[in-house]
């Protein structure tokens, strides 16, 4: 299998602060990878050094076999990045911020057949010829995506692509997305959203303090730590929480606890333990675990 | 990569800085033209009969070729400027950054583009100072040859500034203190002959002096400092300019951190 990412012990410093303590992480050709963490957690810098944007302090990366630095050209034409901001350029139409984008990377006329299919993949066409200013966010939003891909690349990077981005327009990006993968592309998202790495990415990366803290097939790791949550809305008032159940707790948020479960007989020991405390449940879920659950465990925050 | 891609690449770049001029044509273009022109009939109007710079040159014509490189000058620094501060403020520079556009692309785009809505606006205030005086043009290469030296060299000066700088305020700052008192203590209203002799001295270090001295010989013949020797000074300007401006460039100060 062609490699289509490779980071090899990258490091960038920040004066003191170490933002990137040594990456080292293969994405292959085809692909569907998540890069997960924290804010803070140093998948923006990792992003900006694959793009160009950065220096490392030490290490390389190779995309579809070509070094970022060394052979950025040839790097660069095989990555289409869609940043996190939404940064636009106020003077143009959205056809043309395309055909700009694409003659920066040598594309001519012989390439506007792709912009369409672009702009209609992305649902676009009413707003081919409105000036970028006057789009709304989602609008916005689609318009940078449209303008990582008009040269074709094989490796597409999607910096927190949905971030205040509604439900709807979610679901039609994810949809696009997933035929480009599909085609075969290789797509990397970085997300704050779990659960959409969950439903889309086959292999899920995550991040803290500048270190990748666990990799692994998204399947495997929810298998890993497979345990179910119990989450409990309970009526406190000035009462505590039993010492015997705390330790079973993953989070509380006011009066909302989260119970990690191991086995599925520790239901009914909470209640018992609850009822024996005289606190009262308003309200109960028993779900699966997911990736917020390895997510916590693996970075040991708790919200 | 070949020549065809990277052709294209910094042709897409030119057209599109010239381009964003262009959207703004009437705050980029006929602005200036409208001051070059108030200046004009302001000065003229109250120094005509007081100064007398050259023989056979009254003074609204030895005016004019000042005036008109003094606007392609600073709109020659505006264009690049602007458009760089921008792009970083507004973020949009990543879309170029992004690209396999080489520093060299980049900085050959941003140039011409500055020398072009220069000399564009050069090429209008001349048109609108023709309705008021008969102007010679003894020389029209050197004429030419000041021009786009000229707008190349503030034009690369602008990419300086507008790489250096990371608020509009920091630009301003620029222009008020840097490009202002060059363009007026450049002897565009005097002949520099005219001046005590500390202020003189002080005008010879200024580039813009040997720019519009070299320009309005083109015009009538007649100028302070050989052309010649405007000509090598402006060049040698332009020259450490552009090493720094391609030094930055390479490295990615402020553009790649």
């Amino acid at each position: 299998m062609k490699k289509a990412i490779v980071f090899n012990k990258v490091k960038k410093n920040f004066g003191k602060l170490e933002a990137l303590k040594g990456i080292d992480l293969t994405i292959d050709e085809g692909e569907f990878f998540a890069l997960l963490g924290p804010n803070g957690a140093g998948k923006s810098t990792l992003i900006n050094i694959l793009a160009g944007l950065m220096k490392p302090t030490s290490g390389s990366i190779k995309v579809m076999g070509h070094d970022v630095i060394v052979d950025y050209q040839n790097a660069r034409r095989s990555l289409g990045i869609v940043p996190q901001e939404l940064v636009f350029d106020p003077f143009f139409n959205v056809r043309e911020m395309l055909r700009f984008q694409a003659g920066y990377f040598g594309k001519g006329r012989e390439n506007d057949d792709w912009i369409d299919e672009v702009i209609e993949g992305l649902d676009l066409q009413d707003k081919a010829n409105t000036n970028m200013r006057m789009l709304s966010g989602g609008m916005k939003r689609r318009a940078l995506i449209a303008q990582a891909l008009v040269h074709k690349p094989p490796v597409i990077i999607l910096d927190e692509p949905t971030a205040g981005v509604d439900v709807e327009l979610r679901k039609k990006l994810w949809q696009f997305i997933k035929k480009l993968n599909q085609k075969g592309h290789t797509i990397v998202l970085t997300t704050h959203y779990l659960e959409e790495a969950e439903t889309l990415c086959s292999r899920v990366a995550m991040m803290d303090q500048g270190k990748v803290v666990a990799l692994d097939k998204t399947r495997n790791l929810l298998k890993r730590f497979s345990a179910k949550n119990l989450n409990l809305r309970l009526d406190l008032q000035d009462k505590k929480i039993p010492a015997s159940i705390q330790r079973l707790i993953q989070m509380t948020d006011q009066n909302f606890v989260t119970f990690l479960l191991k086995d599925i007989t520790e239901v009914e020991f909470i209640i018992s333990e609850l009822k024996k405390s005289k606190i009262a449940i308003l309200d109960m879920e028993l779900k699966n675990s997911d990736l917020e659950n390895v997510f916590l465990k693996l970075t040991g925050s708790k919200k | 990569m070949n020549f065809k891609d990277e052709f294209l690449g910094t042709w897409t770049l030119l057209k599109k800085e010239l381009l964003r001029f262009w959207r703004v044509v009437f705050q980029t273009v006929a602005a200036p033209v409208i001051t070059a022109v108030l200046y004009l009939l302001i000065f003229s109007h109250v120094l005509a009969n007081h100064v007398k710079v050259y023989d056979n040159v009254n003074y609204t014509a030895f005016l004019i070729p000042g005036l008109i490189m003094m606007s392609l000058l600073q709109n020659a620094f505006a264009n690049s400027s602007s458009s760089l501060i921008q792009s970083k403020v507004m973020g949009n520079i990543v879309f170029i950054l992004l690209t396999p556009i080489t520093y060299l692309q980049f900085f050959l785009a941003f140039l011409i583009a500055s020398i072009v809505r220069g000399v564009f606006v050069g090429t209008c205030i001349y048109l609108f100072a023709l309705l008021f005086v008969d102007l010679p043009m003894l020389h029209p290469w050197i004429i030419f040859g000041f021009a786009i030296i000229g707008g190349a060299l503030l034009g690369t000066f602008g990419i300086i500034a507008g790489i250096w700088a990371h608020r509009f305020d920091q630009m301003a700052a620029f222009q008020n203190f840097v490009i202002m008192p060059l363009s007026f203590l450049s002897g565009v209203f005097y002949s520099i002959h005219s001046l005590p002799p500390f202020w003189q001295k002080l005008s010879q270090l200024n580039p813009f002096f040997y720019m519009i001295d070299g320009f309005r010989y083109g015009f009538f013949g007649q100028s302070d400092v050989a052309p010649l020797l405007s000509l090598s000074i402006v060049t040698a300007v332009f020259i450490v300019l552009a090493s720094i401006t391609l030094g930055m460039l390479k490295s990615g100060y402020k553009l790649r951190g």
